[in-house]
């Protein structure tokens, strides 16, 4: 136990098993995280990547198996004991009070009693060390995505962690603060610090991890050193076969075609306290071309998708669609003219959770039955067609049903997020306006999502692609622009703009 | 630690075990109530729990008591589906029969039923009006519903209580603060059943469930405005990016639930009351908002949940007049006996296992 091998491990798990009702999260796992290493975890959404971490935060008991701190067993029944172990961990969703100051909020979450002049101290010194920026006096609510993401990371750094666990650290993240980001976890990695780095991409594992293990179906595939293998087979590893080659649809080449949709100094006031204002955002997309809308999540996003759909309303010359002002019209008009959107939600907003697909096919279809336009049409369900729609929707999209026309909430993101996709191409739009659409769906799908809207672009049809991840925005579309609090830069052709570009433009430094 | 596992399919098993456990449940611990407050124990039991159909005539004073309740209920389908918190129904019941009834006084000599049809019409719109109230500052300012409606209970009561004792007092009436009698043709009769005759108050207004509850079944689960509802209620924006209209829909389901109300109204006055009187209802608009949810907002259910409340209410009132038992006593029972009914749909619902912690 005490050879020099196992004097290197900070950390190892043998043979650990959770279970959920019947289902196995986690099929006994081992995995052997060393001093000083930045091990990758890397598998697909509900590999058994979050519960893995979760038992080792102490948020969830493991069903069976062991963890060796030191090389001595430990149970860890909470985060509290987990933190006295030196584990950290900053969840993918920020746990901060947007009200209170940073201080503050370290202040809640230590588990020693100080006072609050001292830690601001202590932050400073911290921030300072590690190149980590902050202002301990400053509200969480004044600060970017990628500063409160420090908040919490210094949070962790207070307590000397021997294990910094990141779930999806990079998600939120521009790339020049990604690039940040790195250099502080090198550095913390060289100090002695292991980290954890919970990921699905592949390239940036490849950049900053030494280490990857690979989760599928809860269990692990492989563990391997990143430089022995390649991203393409890590992918396959991920998914369990072959990544289907796509027929890569190249981008289309629009030179003349028709205006489809203009924004002229669209303004809308924010849709919540923390919401955002929008500022005179002006922008046109022609027939066949894809308007990619990049920018880190909050920046007037969704505010931008509800004024588009019709959510909100302002004036008719806002948004004019061919030659039609249609600024001041519902959703349903908007629809009727050959519009369609996917909101970023897909729970409770592009679908309701507690009814099943056919009715959720019905929701955004309603309009188009009522065959004759008489009275008994517009009244009654007429459930016969919406079954036939939502059966070829589920068939054109291969979407995966546990039963057949199960409830919405009981298809998985992915899936849900094929049917809704397909949705919106089975209505047969001539603009869509879709925003995040591939947002934790796993690679197969995401791909497939793509090309759909690469095909629907070849169509001749306008796409407006709000999305936070810069890869695919490069990939599918013909301009990008970028929104930052509110603002939206002016359109550039794609092979004209750099990533360094737009990280500029979103504000960060 | 106990840990609640949401059930995939629905177990009927307990579908149909978990009322009866419930049921169980409550008499047991009544009996041990009724033991400590040292009475008759079986004989307690019997009056709050079968006395109530004993007979054929108490039979049919179960009906009579669950009518209203049914019928406001059914309109508080409408809202509750929609996530609109209408707690106003009494209010709105009070109106609707104010309206129909100062309609109803001021053709004092007719016989013909034209005048009943012409008062449901009007208590309809006199409830739908009371609950217009709150239906518009909702929507044009965002004032909250559960206030505006509630208040304006208040206000309700006061102003029947007024125009009963001032303006329609019936100057015969020794200083009462009653209203003048009813003209026949305002007057729902009682139902003279062949072979049998009149079966306590049971009255023809009963019937009216029979028509309403399978047609607002129908419009909730087959009309478009049905689903609207029910999308609203569940998922506001998603409602919203069906390009359903939230203003329209928040304001019909309010006038209809009031409608009702006051149509419930109507027929509460019109045939156990005859007159207009400060009092013309007992809580009914707060216990049918118990009956609705109990009823869990389907039609069919709130008809049996309003049968099974009003029996727990009659089993009260026998056993307060034979065994002097106050009515605070067997109110717990009522409290009781939602208590586990819910509970029991937890168990329905859940999965209920428990895990050893170290």
């Amino acid at each position: 136990m005490t050879n020099n091998l196992d004097a290197m491990t900070f950390i190892e798990v043998k043979n650990l098993s959770k279970t959920f009702d019947q289902f196995l999260a986690n099929d006994s796992i081992s995995i052997n995280i060393k001093k000083g290493e930045i091990h990758a975890l890397l598998g697909e959404n509900g590999a058994g990547k979050s519960t893995l971490v979760k038992c080792l935060y102490g948020v969830v008991k493991p069903t069976d198996g062991q963890i060796l701190i030191n090389g001595n067993h430990v149970t860890i029944n909470n985060p509290r004991e987990a933190r006295s172990y030196g584990i950290g961990m900053v969840f993918q969703h920020f746990s901060l009070f947007p009200a209170l100051t940073v201080s503050e909020n370290i202040l809640i979450s230590l588990d020693e009693k100080i006072t609050k002049k001292y830690l601001e101290d202590k932050i400073s010194i911290t921030a300072k060390q590690w190149s980590l920026p902050i202002e301990p006096t400053k509200k969480v609510l004044d600060l970017s995505v990628g500063e409160q993401q420090r908040v919490e990371i210094i949070r962790c750094l207070l307590q000397n962690p021997k294990l910094l666990i990141m779930d999806e650290p990079t998600s939120v993240l521009s790339p020049q603060e990604i690039n940040q980001l790195f250099k502080v976890l090198r550095k913390l990695a060289n100090s002695g610090c292991s980290i954890l780095y919970i990921s699905h991409k592949l390239n940036e594992i490849k950049q900053i991890a030494s280490k990857v293990t690979i989760l599928r179906s809860g269990k692990v595939i492989s563990s391997t050193s990143t430089s022995k293998i390649s991203t393409t087979s890590m992918a396959e590893k991920m998914i369990g076969k072959k990544v289907k080659k796509i027929t890569k649809i190249s981008k289309n080449r629009f030179v003349n075609s028709p205006n489809a949709i203009s924004i002229n100094n669209l303004d809308r006031k924010k849709l919540s306290q923390f919401g955002t204002e929008l500022k005179k955002i002006s922008f046109n997309v022609k027939y066949g071309e894809i308007l990619g809308i990049a920018g880190v999540a909050g920046n007037g996003q969704v505010e931008l998708m509800n004024a588009l759909s019709g959510e909100t309303l302002g004036d008719p010359d806002e948004i004019i669609f061919e030659d039609k002002k249609i600024g001041n019209t519902n959703i349903k008009f908007r629809r009727s003219l050959g519009l369609e959107f996917v909101p970023e939600e897909r729970n409770g907003h592009a679908t309701v959770p507690d009814i099943t697909l056919t009715e959720n096919t019905f929701l955004t279809f309603y309009n188009t039955y009522s065959k004759n336009n008489n009275f008994l049409d517009n009244i009654l369900l007429s459930s016969n067609m919406s079954s036939d729609d939502s059966i070829s929707i589920i068939n054109d999209n291969d979407v995966r049903c546990p039963y057949s026309n199960p409830l919405a909430d009981q298809l998985s993101g992915g899936n849900l997020q094929k049917f809704i996709v397909g949705r919106s191409l089975k209505a047969n739009p001539k603009v869509l306006i879709i925003s995040q659409p591939t947002w934790g769906v796993d690679i197969g799908a995401a791909s497939e999502i793509r090309s759909k809207l690469l095909l629907l672009a070849k169509a001749g049809k306008a796409i407006i692609l709000i999305s936070q991840d810069l890869d695919e925005i490069y990939e599918i579309s013909n301009k990008i622009c970028v929104i930052n609090n509110g603002s939206l830069s002016t359109p550039k052709i794609t092979s004209k703009i750099s990533a360094t570009d737009i990280g500029i433009l979103m504000g960060i430094n | 630690m106990i840990e609640f596992t949401p059930r995939k399919i629905q177990s009927s098993f307990w579908t149909i075990l978990s009322p009866i456990i419930s049921i169980t449940i409550t008499i047991l611990i009544g009996s041990l109530i009724f033991k400590i407050l040292s009475y008759p124990v079986i004989e307690s039991l019997y009056q709050v729990f079968v006395s109530p159909f004993s007979r054929p005539d108490r039979i049919a004073d179960i009906f009579v008591k669950a009518c209203p309740l049914i019928i406001i209920g059914l309109g508080l389908i409408f809202c509750f589906k929609a996530n609109i918190w209408n707690i106003g129904a009494e209010g709105q019941f009070i109106l609707g029969a104010l309206c129909a009834g100062s309609f109803a006084l001021l053709f004092p000599e007719t016989k013909t039923y034209t005048l009943l049809f012409s008062m449901f019409l009007i208590g309809f719109v006199g409830g739908a009006i009371w609950a217009s109230i709150p239906a518009i500052l909702k929507v044009r300012l965002n004032v909250n519903e559960i206030l505006v409606s509630l208040m304006l209970v208040y206000v309700a009561m006061l102003f029947i209580d007024f125009v009963v004792r001032g303006p329609l007092r019936d100057p015969m009436s020794f200083g009462f603060p009653l209203s003048k009698v009813y003209p026949d043709g305002a007057i729902i009769s009682k139902v003279d059943f062949p072979f049998i005759g009149f079966l306590g108050q049971f009255h023809y207004g009963i019937f009216i469930i029979l028509i309403l509850c399978p047609f607002i079944w129908f419009f909730i689960n087959k009309t478009l405005p049905g689903f609207q509802i029910k999308i609203f209620g569940s998922s506001t924006r998603a409602s919203e990016f069906a390009g359903f209209n939230k203003n329209k829909i928040t304001f019909y389901v309010l006038l209809v639930s009031g409608g009702l109300s006051g149509v419930a109204g109507v027929i509460e006055v019109s045939a156990n009351m005859g007159r207009l009187q400060p009092e013309v209802s007992f809580g009914y608009g707060f216990t049918a908002i118990i009956v609705a949810f109990l009823g869990r907002l389907n039609p069919y259910g709130v008809v049996i949940a309003g049968i099974i409340i009003a029996t727990a209410k009659l089993g009260a009132d026998n056993a307060q007049m034979v065994l002097g038992i106050p009515k605070v006593v067997t109110g717990i029972f009522e409290g009781m006996l939602l208590f586990f009914l819910l509970a029991g749909e937890t168990i329905q619902k859940y999965k209920i296992s428990i895990r050893k912690d170290n």
